[in-house]
């Protein structure tokens, strides 16, 4: 199965971009591919409970994987999470790139 | 096995810069050795004439400030690498280095060229490149 690791560092609410990454992740994703996006600095405000990041949302009823930077979380201060975020740490990110996902920063 | 890893941003200046020591970190500790191509302001990163400061506004001595220094993370992570037994190589853009004057760089790095960026990700499991914005 080829697998994609999308790095997401920018504020979902601030950076246009974001709608982009999000609709790539949903073409990459299919029966032999499978997506993780790793949200990483800023980007982990999305992952906040309640918070209204629909792409997010819509990535994970998809069944893209959504990580989230704790370091960063515990950063923002962030303790509670959307119920399809999970927190992990850098190394599930090192295992990732390690297996060969094919991955992009942004 | 071993990682690549392409850095752009100059020190002091971006998230994505912790980010990336993080990330390399993380593979040392997994026993995954690293190789790091520093390209343009990035080749700032492993200068060894940083110097912490004290902070005067604050009222905090040099050694209460504890300010770090990205030759000194770079310094920490190749002893990481040599307690792990693993490998890392850290290369400077030698073109980027004469453009910014950065030639006075920690000892466990070294100048290459964009060309050894291109051998690291030949032999290397996987290369990730974090841009500058």
């Amino acid at each position: 199965m080829s697998k994609y690791l999308l790095i997401e560092s920018r504020d979902p609410f601030e950076a246009k971009c974001f709608s982009q990454r999000c609709e790539l992740a949903l073409a990459l994703l299919g029966e032999s591919t499978g997506v993780t996006v790793f949200l990483v600095e800023n980007a982990v405000l999305g992952a906040r409970a309640g918070a209204k990041a629909h792409g997010l949302e819509r990535l994970a009823k998809a069944g893209v994987q959504l990580l989230a930077d704790e370091f960063a979380l515990r950063e923002r201060g962030i303790h509670e999470l959307a119920p399809h975020v999970t927190a992990a740490p850098l190394d599930s990110l090192v295992g990732e790139l390690a297996s060969g996902a094919k991955t992009l920063w942004n | 096995m071993s990682l690549t890893f392409l850095l752009m941003d100059a020190p002091y200046e971006q998230a994505r810069t912790s980010t990336a020591f993080r990330i390399v970190d993380a593979a040392l500790r997994r026993k995954v050795g690293v190789r790091v191509f520093a390209y343009e302001g990035a080749v700032s990163l492993a200068m060894s004439g940083q110097k912490p400061h004290a902070n005067a506004v604050h009222g905090r001595t040099l050694e209460e400030e504890a300010h770090p220094t990205p030759h000194a993370w770079v310094s920490a992570l190749n002893e990481l690498a040599r307690e792990n037994g693993v490998s890392f190589d850290w290369v400077n853009c030698g073109l980027c280095v004469d453009e910014r004057g950065a030639n006075e760089v920690v000892p466990c790095s070294r100048r290459g060229s964009p060309a050894d960026f291109w051998k690291m990700n030949l032999e290397s499991a996987n290369t990730l490149v974090i841009p500058t914005r």
